[in-house]
């Protein structure tokens, strides 16, 4: 199973260091997800570790090769990364763009192989785009768009993908739909998933292994369980909470305090 | 059915009905345009003499008229338009903004500058059109790397700094016209407008070796083409090299602008229309690259033609038609981008 292992990183933009002295091994055949507050450095992390940032120190390793000395087509085939919010030039179609994905497996003379379409096929049976396959992307509905994108990712047939925030600016019923695409694509396929994920809640139900990271630094990770209590709530976004188990996955559910609408005592006895 | 798949062994390809519908009846358009281009001029030849004599037959002077008089306007027509065509589309692919073509941003005027500049100054005359366009438009390719190309730039700001160096360099065009002597000043604006009037083997013969080479390296880079303009991200994430990739293909493209303007000067629109053209006709979301450059040929050689058939006496330069047919295209390009709000 590929392994994709961080050590000593340094992450910086221009003279910004924004993650200092990083070290994570991502559990193979897993769904980690990345929490934090704004600007706590994870999406940077995310994009350190499929290469599309060159950290200034420190090292990133997929099968104990470093992912920025390697070709970086090598990396294509073994590490697909969905960026956040990509673009889609005007009418292209899904079925045109999730063929792109297969480009890290395609030649000058092997443009389109028969292994190409079946992975195609599959990628849009997967997310349930076969009936779209002909419409411009830019003509979808938000959560149709990502589905297409997650698509091309899919295609790329990788062992291990990074997908930064995909659920950012859908809607809730098209989160869900994301998040339960990507457990299939996990228990189904076994590939090793790192995302980025806004809402702790769903971060708690969705991953085998959360990483907490506070300006830069991991400061916890491992099952949500373990990982998610008021203590760490506190401490990493700066909010105090309740945590009770979901009443749907028995997961850590995060509940804010805030400081207006608690209960009095006396109403909480008579709710009771 | 917008694609069809073909397998032969271990070659395969995505073929597109449509694109390559387009691509065939422009290349026969350019075939045919190419050929009446020959046809013209004091001594009558008909199409099938032409064609005769292009194929080493027929009769012998038919053959000289062809090879040695009109082949070459002929010829600097088709590549000089191929060449703007696929330049064209890999600006505005990379750009992803259909304004960002050499001839609206800036790489045509360095190349006119600095041919300009050697005629009247007298530098570099021993180096000829050819250097000193290529040097030209190097210089002001290179010129709006720097002040555009930071991380993350957008397609609109290459297009600013791009009409920014594009009127500093006409300035300069200006400054030293109004420094030649009148002859000097003759021969140069003759070449400004862009002119297959006098073309010989002598502009034709640089271009077709240039063409040799830069047309092929082009092709073989058109996969990082479709990747890129995915976006840099993803583009990364597909196994695209991107600066590599960017770098490479911005190079041929500007030699090729250089090349085709060192031929025939800058013939205004080609670059930016062509591939616009091709992309609406093909159906394609974003400029298809041998199809754009079938269609410049198609372009520039009709444009050639037109004048010579409606008005013979008048020796109207082709850049003088493509101006008069790309500026009213230009405005609607502009109304359409503005429209969707998306450049494109």
């Amino acid at each position: 199973m590929t392994e994709l292992r961080a050590s000593g990183l340094r992450l910086a933009y221009d003279n910004r260091v924004v993650v200092e002295d990083l070290d994570l091994l991502v559990p193979p055949g897993r769904i980690s997800v990345i929490v934090g507050a704004n600007a706590c450095g994870k999406s940077t992390l995310l994009r350190a570790l499929a290469r599309l940032l060159t950290p200034r120190a420190g090292v990133v390793h997929l099968d104990g090769k470093s992912v920025h000395a390697m070709p970086t087509r090598q990396v294509a085939k073994q590490l697909g990364i969905l960026p956040q919010s990509p673009v889609a030039p005007e009418g292209l179609t899904v079925i045109d763009l999730v063929a792109r994905g297969r480009s890290p497996h395609q030649s000058w003379w092997r443009q389109w192989s028969a292994t190409d379409e079946a992975a195609v096929a599959a990628a849009l049976a997967a997310t349930e785009m076969t009936d779209l396959a002909d419409r411009p992307v830019d003509e979808l509905s938000g959560g149709q768009r990502q589905r297409a994108w997650i698509a091309m990712a899919v295609a790329q047939e990788t062992p291990v993908l990074l997908l930064d925030e995909p659920t950012t600016f859908l809607d809730l019923a098209h989160q869900i739909d994301v998040l339960d695409l990507v457990v299939d694509l996990n228990r189904g396929e076994g590939r090793t998933i790192v995302m980025v994920l806004h809402d702790l809640n769903q971060a708690c139900r969705y991953a085998d292994h959360v990483i907490a990271m506070k300006a830069g630094r991991i400061v916890a990770e491992g099952t949500p369980s373990s990982v998610v209590t008021p203590a760490l709530v506190s401490d990493v976004f700066d909010v105090r909470c309740q945590v009770t188990p979901d009443p749907v996955s028995g997961t850590p559910l995060v509940i804010p305090t805030g400081r207006h609408h608690a209960l009095t005592e006396r109403e909480t006895q008579h709710s009771r | 059915m917008t694609a069809l798949a073909i397998r032969v062994g271990g070659v395969s390809a995505r073929v597109r009905p449509r694109l390559l519908g387009t691509a065939l009846v422009l290349a026969a358009a350019a075939f045919l345009l190419f050929c009446l281009g020959m046809t013209i001029g004091d001594y009558d030849l008909s199409v099938a003499k032409v064609v005769a004599a292009l194929f080493s037959q027929g009769d012998y002077y038919d053959r000289v008229v062809v090879y040695d008089w009109r082949m070459p306007r002929a010829l600097c027509g088709l590549f000089v338009g191929l060449a703007f065509g696929m330049s064209g589309a890999i600006f505005q692919t990379i750009t992803r903004n259909p304004l960002a073509s050499p001839d609206v941003i800036g790489v045509s005027a360095g190349a006119t500058t600095a041919v300009v500049g050697g005629i009247v100054l007298g530098i570099g005359a021993g180096l000829g059109t050819q250097t000193l366009g290529l040097v030209g438009a190097l210089g002001s390719a290179l010129l709006i790397y720097v002040l555009a190309w930071q991380r993350g730039t957008t397609g609109y700001r290459i297009v600013l700094v791009g009409i920014g160096v594009s009127w500093a360099c006409t300035s300069a065009t200006s400054y030293l016209l109004a420094h030649a002597k009148l002859y000097e000043a003759q021969q140069v604006v003759g070449w400004m407008v862009g002119n297959l009037n006098d073309s010989t083997w002598a502009q034709a013969t640089p271009l077709l070796i240039a063409m040799s080479v830069l047309v092929p390296v082009t092709l073989a880079m058109s996969g990082w083409l479709r990747e890129l303009h995915l976006g840099d991200d993803v583009a990364i994430g597909l196994g695209t090299p991107v600066q590599v990739a960017r770098l490479t293909l911005l190079i041929a493209g500007v030699g090729l602008v250089a090349f085709g303007t060192a031929a025939a000067g800058p013939v205004a629109f080609v670059a930016l229309a062509a591939p616009q053209i091709a992309k609406r006709v093909a159906g394609t979301p974003v400029p298809p690259l041998v199809t754009s450059g079938i269609c410049g040929a198609a372009v520039l050689l009709g444009s050639d033609l037109l004048p010579r058939v409606l008005m013979p006496d008048w020796q109207i330069p082709v850049g003088v038609v493509t101006g008069v047919l790309g500026a009213p295209f230009l405005l609607w390009l502009l109304a359409r981008a503005n429209r969707a709000g998306s450049g494109g």
